[in-house]
């Protein structure tokens, strides 16, 4: 049962320091269930970071639910049922979301008084720049070996930085035509980059 | 008159429940689109309150979807209104990701040829995802000089993997009791400069 509380620990944890959005809160998630704990793999992580790309809603609560349901079966493999994974998602959603459901009831008024004080100004104002920081650090916490040579062959180390160059400048810079300007959606760039890697290494 | 009780506690829960079910990409892309359902479509909030709110929102942790929800749920009819609301963004994506997770397991992303090959092309690409705000958060915070370092020195740290050195949490409140700091001791000089 320990991995139930753990997890809503963490969750607790991610739900209260997540500031700066929902990238920003990938490097606290990366590293409480990752890194610490090893609840999932660099890979699993990566595959759920691309998972909540493509469906709707807060990559913040498709993680927890995610990370949830398969934590107590890596963990103990009694726990690897669906009974137990959803009692697990269900704690994870949970403890992400209750500790700022309360700070938005109770400490609205706080804010809204103070929202034009400089304190509260400059404690914004000091997060930013490490905003940034935490967001790089998910990314380069995941550009690892796991990722981009699961093989181990150089080949498929080129073959993976090119897809991820690539991915870049679609992303980053719109397609300029004369009429408009393109700019293509994420869940595009997932869909033919899987593509790719079926037509790569599934044929 | 009770009907019409009953039917705005519906209504909020089926509102947010179908901004989670159809924004993908999270809190900012999801702001435009409870700004047309509340503002517009319900005429639950005024457009000035609705700002209000969601600078509150935003200035507090969690996760930006969810703590709008929870602050137009708790203007318009209280704590009862804005556990509806909330719950009304989680749930979709809860069920959502459940069903996949039942589905896609870990095992069967690695064990199964097709999967795994379409996974292993998706992984940098998602790489590329995250380097890209990466950029545009960067531009936005309009970086200097001065504060450059401090993005540096905190994803150098986090990646490293140094224990208690690379809690994220400890930049965090690093970040902002710096800000604060900073701000103090300008106080504190203003005083100085204003009683002489």
């Amino acid at each position: 049962m320990g991995i139930y509380w753990k997890l809503i620990w963490a969750y607790i944890k991610i739900g209260v320091f997540g500031f700066g959005g929902g990238y920003a809160m990938l490097s606290l998630v990366e590293k409480l269930v990752v890194s610490d704990n090893h609840w999932i793999t660099e890979q699993m992580f990566t595959d759920i970071v691309a998972i909540s790309q493509m469906t709707p809603g807060p990559i913040g609560i498709n993680s927890a639910t995610y990370i949830g349901y398969v934590a107590p079966g890596e963990v103990n493999p009694d726990l690897a049922s669906p009974i137990w994974g959803i009692l697990g998602s269900v704690a994870a959603t949970l403890a992400v979301t209750v500790p700022s459901f309360f700070l938005v009831l109770y400490c609205a008024h706080f804010i809204r008084k103070h929202q034009e004080s400089g304190a509260i100004k400059a404690i914004f104002e000091g997060l930013r720049p490490v905003v940034v920081g935490l967001i790089a650090s998910a990314a380069i916490m995941l550009m690892n070996a796991a990722n981009f040579c699961p093989n181990g062959t150089d080949s498929q180390l080129w073959i993976s930085i090119a897809i991820c160059a690539a991915a870049f400048c679609l992303v980053y810079f719109p397609i300029k035509t004369r009429k408009r300007t393109i700019k293509i959606h994420p869940i595009l760039i997932i869909c033919i980059a899987g593509l790719a890697g079926y037509l790569i290494y599934g044929l | 008159m009770a009907t019409k009780e009953k039917n705005i506690y519906w209504q909020l829960f089926a509102s947010f429940f179908k901004i989670g079910a159809f924004t993908f990409g999270g809190g900012w892309a999801m702001i435009s689109i409870i700004e047309s359902e509340i503002v517009d479509k319900h005429h639950w909030i005024e457009k000035d309150d609705f700002l209000d709110l969601l600078a509150i929102a935003q200035s507090l942790p969690g996760i930006l979807a969810v703590n709008i929800a929870t602050a137009v749920g708790d203007k318009l009819r209280g704590t009862r209104g804005s556990m509806l609301a909330a719950a009304g963004t989680i749930l979709p994506s809860f069920l959502i990701i459940l069903c996949i997770a039942i589905f896609l397991t870990p095992d069967m992303i690695k064990n199964n040829r097709v999967i795994s090959s379409i996974f292993m092309g998706i992984r940098p690409a998602v790489v590329a995802l995250i380097i890209a705000p990466v950029i545009t958060s960067a531009k936005a915070a309009k970086l200097n000089w001065k504060t450059v370092w401090i993005p540096c020195i905190t994803a150098l740290m986090i990646s490293l993997d140094l224990g208690y050195a690379s809690n994220p949490i400890l930049y965090i409140v690093l970040g902002g009791l710096g800000g604060f700091s900073i701000w103090a001791l300008s106080q504190r000089k203003l005083k100085k400069t204003k009683g002489h």
